[in-house]
């Protein structure tokens, strides 16, 4: 085989695999915008709300231990413990359930019946909250996430395709990982939500507000369960991403990169979620390796929006999306 | 007591459909521009200039962009910074290929070729709606900003990739570069925003204005009824991406002198000013200088409280007014979704009522 295809090949492969990573992020948007039909803007943020939370549990930091110092002039840093990672990881689940209860108790209680745009604009704001505050427990700087996922590259995969095409393909553990994890976390959100009776409960709230309500679906415990599982995604997310690339402010920005997913994929499908991530991700991989060149490189920074954006002039609702039916 | 209708007559239709139909908010408005045009440029120094004005009345004219689209024709929009952009990069190309034309045609002529990038990235709104169309949006945000990044000819292929407004001059005066005195920087934008205001307010009450509306609305319902939604929505595209085009141009040219695309006009930009309209009021003239006003404030505030009145250190005190401002958001949501423009709503109905409340 040549060896140009080889490469197209492995750029796509990749692509795939980082198409993974967004379907990660998307999922969490997917997951609120069904039940809730709130555009929740700070999923992204959540993931790094989550990472940070996790790598400080960890290393056992002293929450707000920044602010102590500068109030009091102390020099608090560690309880001078490191948790294994189980734990933390369990820990951290709790508080992101908290903060799902926080949320709903504090913020989301107070904006029923409101407009969508302020719903998303709340999020925003929260996303703005989270940040500041998530920085202000922990600290800004960069921190390195360690919950003994494997890293690099993937030998069998070099050695096998090295003896089959004299070309070894490049695909990190991690990447892998991630595709097993989110293959598991479809599957146990579609068991969950077809055979459970609170998953029946949910795709009843996300059919019809009123009549779930009319059927005594209680509608803030949905909330509360769906920000919940919302966090708990958001978690995995995080684990992923602060691994691959240490957990920092830029983790936030993958929300971003989970827009194009959604739009793609449609705002209301988990299966559009994962398919729309593919898509993007192979996409952009691909676009760069064979336009970047002649174009200036960087081109993922926008090439996802831009496909997605002519995907939806041909179908307004995504991919798998519900059609969209207006009524005067 | 004194502040209503009564005794003061209408004797034309042109009085009846006046913008301020009391006696008392007309004279309010022309002492305002008063204060605005005659005693503030006599006071203000670089500081105020700088930090306050000159950044109020720059983001009220993207407010009041951004407020046309969103407010009045009910297109969400993520893309301001982008448009932002485009306005500061034209009349940077402008300016420099055109040092002798004065800066105000410059200025205008850059709101006129962003409304053309506007009604070209508007085009979508025809198929896609709601979130769909906001997120598309951000399309518009990225690639701008890349391509300005990318493409040398759009920075004069300067070493470091940024664009320097040099010095150019309305009536001998200098109003952009690095010796303009405080009152012209503060004189141009707000001669540029009252201008552009007036225009505004007479277009969102006249027929286009009907139209915007009556899409935001429902659109369905105002395309059978006649309102041609493919002119209108772009109408619409284009009047909002010229005010903020123009807006970019003073951000860049007379406020920051010197910028670069990412850090000046990245998508931060387009969250701040659609926080403004939100927080302002959706569909609100008053709406859009109530929120430039607000959130152009409470950043210096906050700032001179945390770091000058308690002695923290400036990242952690900006990772607090992150928190504050964050929270702020979400309890302005809750307590008034129609932003201050309704807050004001209310206190001027009150005032009216008063000193008899029932």
């Amino acid at each position: 085989m040549p060896d140009q295809l080889l490469y197209a090949i492995e750029v796509s492969l990749n692509g795939l695999m980082a198409g993974i990573m967004y379907s990660l992020v998307a999922l969490g948007f997917v997951l609120i915008f069904k039940a809730s039909g709130i555009f929740n803007y700070a999923q992204g943020v959540l993931a790094l709300f989550a990472a940070l939370t996790l790598v400080g549990l960890q290393q056992g930091q002293i929450p707000f231990s920044h602010v102590i110092n500068a109030i009091f002039g102390t020099d608090l840093h560690s309880f001078g413990w490191t948790l294994p990672s189980v734990v933390a990881i369990a820990l951290t689940a709790l508080v992101m359930v908290g903060m799902a209860w926080l949320i709903e108790r504090l913020v989301l209680k107070h904006l029923v019946n409101q407009e969508p745009i302020i719903l998303f604009m709340a999020t925003i704001g929260l996303a703005y909250f989270l940040e500041g505050l998530g920085d202000v427990m922990w600290g800004a700087d960069i921190k390195k996430l360690d919950v003994g996922l494997p890293q690099g590259i993937n030998e069998t995969i070099d050695a096998v395709t090295f003896n089959a095409f004299g070309y070894g393909f490049f695909i990190d553990n991690l990447d892998i990982i991630a595709a097993f994890v989110a293959a598991a976390l479809v599957l146990s959100l579609t068991l969950f939500s077809q055979y459970t009776k609170y998953g029946r409960a949910l795709r009843a709230v996300a059919d019809d507000h009123q009549a779930a309500l009319s059927v005594g679906i209680s509608l803030r415990f949905i909330w509360v369960l769906v920000w919940s599982i919302a966090g708990f995604v958001a978690l995995v997310a995080g684990i992923m991403w602060g691994s691959k690339s240490g957990v920092q402010f830029s983790l936030s920005l993958i929300a971003l990169k989970a827009l194009p997913v959604l739009m793609l994929g449609g705002f209301t499908s988990i299966p559009g979620a994962i398919v729309g991530g593919l898509i993007i991700g192979m996409g952009e991989k691909l676009f760069e390796f064979f336009a970047g060149p002649l174009i200036g490189g960087a081109t993922e920074n926008w090439f996802a929006y831009v496909l997605a954006l002519l995907f939806l002039v041909f179908r307004p609702q995504g991919l798998f999306g519900e059609k969209i039916i207006e009524r005067v | 007591m004194l502040y209503r209708e009564a005794g003061d007559f209408k004797t034309s239709y042109v009085k009846d459909s006046q913008t301020f139909p009391i006696k008392a908010d007309r004279m309010a408005y022309f002492a305002l521009l008063a204060v605005a045009f005659g005693v503030v440029p006599f006071l203000i120094n670089d500081y105020w200039a700088n930090a306050v004005f000159v950044p109020f009345l720059i983001y009220a004219i993207a407010a009041i962009g951004l407020n046309i689209l969103t407010g009045y024709c009910g297109q969400v929009s993520l893309g301001t910074g982008g448009f932002m952009a485009v306005g500061a990069y034209a009349v940077y190309k402008l300016m420099t290929t055109f040092p002798d034309v004065p800066i105000l045609i410059h200025v205008l002529l850059a709101g006129g070729v962003t409304a053309i990038v506007g009604v070209l990235f508007g085009l979508p709104s025809l198929r896609i709606k709601g979130f769909y169309l906001a997120v598309a949006t951000l399309a518009a945000q990225f690639f701008l900003v890349w391509l300005f990044n990318k493409v040398p000819w759009f920075y004069n292929y300067s070493a470091s990739g940024q664009i320097t407004a040099p010095e150019r001059t309305m009536f001998g005066i200098a109003v952009t570069g690095a010796s303009t005195p405080a009152w012209a920087k503060y004189l141009f934008c707000l001669v540029i925003l009252v201008a552009l205001a007036w225009l505004a307010r007479n277009l969102t009450r006249g027929m286009t204005g009907r139209k915007w509306m009556a899409i935001r609305d429902m659109d369905i319902a105002a395309e059978i009824i006649g309102v041609n939604p493919l002119t209108t929505k772009l109408s619409a595209f284009a009047v909002s991406s010229f005010f903020i085009g123009v807006s970019g141009a003073l951000f860049f040219a007379v406020y920051l002198g010197a910028a670069e695309v990412g850090e000046a006009f990245g998508i931060n930009k387009s969250f701040l000013i659609l926080f403004m309209v939100i927080i302002g009021g959706l569909g609100s003239m008053f709406g859009s200088f109530a929120g430039a006003a607000f959130l152009v404030l409470l950043p210096v505030l906050l700032k001179n409280v945390l770091v000058g009145g308690l002695g923290w250190p400036t990242d952690l005190a900006a990772h607090i007014e992150l928190m504050i401002v964050g929270g702020l958001i979400i309890v302005f949501l809750i307590l008034e979704p129609h932003g201050l423009a309704q807050l004001w709503r209310v206190a001027k109905e009150k005032l009216r009522l008063w000193p008899f409340p029932h």
